[in-house]
């Protein structure tokens, strides 16, 4: 009894375990030291980031386009592209502002939009496809956007702006999948990513899919966007991504109002002196 | 304000634990990078939510006075990913807290790691997995 007593004074608490949706331990997501081929044309899945989950959280801006005040990682702005990027008052990146002064409409729950979604919070990514379409569903915020690869081109007039846009999908060998979008947000609630970079509503988005193997997923995002950039530029280039188990479930995460007004009232004010002052 | 601070700077133990980037809803504009508070104090609160997570927990100074110190983590998800959960902390729990404070000298901060009642600290790495 005493040594049990004793065994039980001394035991080291337990090392901390990740779990997943559904409380259970995560499972190692890559199941051999050599992957098997990528199987033909094939993206379905739940690919997270492959450094590690927090790799795909990209507060200073995409991750080979980081706002760091290096002229390297600069977009080509147009002038317009520029009187945008200094309007927009965000809370990460060179000009960054405290909470009290942003104009950031994510930090009021609105939607991340697209390329956002990619360039901000590329968390765990579910992809669904079949013979007409691949479906990805973004763990931030539980978005989905459809990609249509039926043939179809894009829409030559634009019904109406959509935060997700119009994707279509191509092909271009057995394991890389090309998708084109238009037809995103333009107005003043949808930023390009975290740090306040601009898009018009003439956006073309390049998005590379291409599955190195079958445990392995790269993915290359190119903005094109004549009004706010001179010139197309890449945003993040081969950002890898790795197979996870199949029975993983993905964590629910949402931007809920209620939850973020008292936040904001309780600790993001107060840190930014709005209050009592 | 004189809190019993237990240590200025980041303890020798844990500094494995805080070697991720932090990340604050609000931005880094608002900190004192760098610099490290190690509390002690009765949790009040442990809000689970978006867009971050904060735990509330009382402090006596020195002359007696309670101060209630709001700090933050990310969000849940993230947290599960650090091993922390919603049942990781309830009211009335002693713990030590180490943040990182606000320039103002509000009674606020992000969490570097945190030492719960049973001894086990949690930090802002994430799980190896």
């Amino acid at each position: 009894m005493l040594s049990a007593l004793t065994r039980a004074q001394t035991a080291q608490p337990a090392a901390p375990v990740a779990l997943d949706g559904w409380g259970r331990p995560v499972k190692s997501p890559v199941t051999g030291p050599k992957a098997a081929p990528a199987p033909r044309r094939d993206l379905s899945g739940i690919w997270e980031p492959a450094n590690g989950p927090g790799d795909g959280i990209q507060p200073n801006g995409p991750k080979d386009m980081p706002s760091d005040g290096k002229p390297e990682h600069t977009p080509p702005y147009t002038p317009l592209g520029l009187q945008m990027q200094n309007a927009h008052k965000a809370l990460f990146g060179t000009t960054a502002v405290l909470q009290a002064l942003n104009n950031d409409p994510a930090d009021k729950c609105d939607p991340l939009g697209f390329p956002r979604a990619d360039l901000f919070q590329l968390r765990h990514t579910q992809f669904f496809q079949n013979e007409r379409q691949v479906v990805i569903l973004y763990q931030f915020e539980k978005r989905w956007r459809t990609i249509w690869t039926d043939g179809r081109e894009l829409p030559k007039e634009i019904p109406e702006s959509k935060w997700y846009g119009y994707s279509v999908g191509t092909w271009v060998d057995d394991s890389t999948l090309v998708v084109q979008t238009v037809g995103t947000m333009g107005d003043e609630r949808a930023w390009l990513d975290n740090t306040g970079r601009p898009v018009s509503d003439g956006m073309r988005v390049e998005e590379r899919f291409h599955r190195v193997d079958r445990d392995h997923l790269e993915v290359t995002v190119t903005i094109d966007d004549p009004k706010m950039y001179t010139r197309p530029w890449v945003a993040i280039n081969k950002f890898p991504m790795k197979l996870q188990s199949p029975d993983y479930d993905v964590i629910e995460m949402m931007c809920i109002p209620s939850e973020s007004e008292k936040y904001h009232r309780e600790y993001g004010d107060v840190a930014s002196e709005t209050v009592g002052k | 304000m004189k809190v019993k601070v237990l240590a200025l700077f980041a303890l020798a133990v844990g500094v494995s634990m805080v070697s991720v980037p932090l990340f604050a809803h609000h931005g880094n504009s608002a900190f004192d990078t760098g610099k490290r508070l190690t509390l002690k104090g009765t949790v009040t609160e442990w809000f689970w939510a978006n867009p971050h997570c904060f735990l509330k927990f009382d402090v006596k100074d020195d002359s007696g006075n309670v101060v209630n110190w709001v700090t933050e983590t990310t969000n849940g998800p993230d947290m599960i990913e650090r091993g922390w959960s919603k049942q990781t902390f309830k009211a009335g729990d002693e713990v030590t807290v180490t943040i990182e404070p606000v320039k103002n000298g509000k009674p606020v901060g992000r969490v570097i790691q945190v030492v719960l009642p049973n001894g086990q600290t949690l930090g802002m790495a994430y799980v190896k997995r």
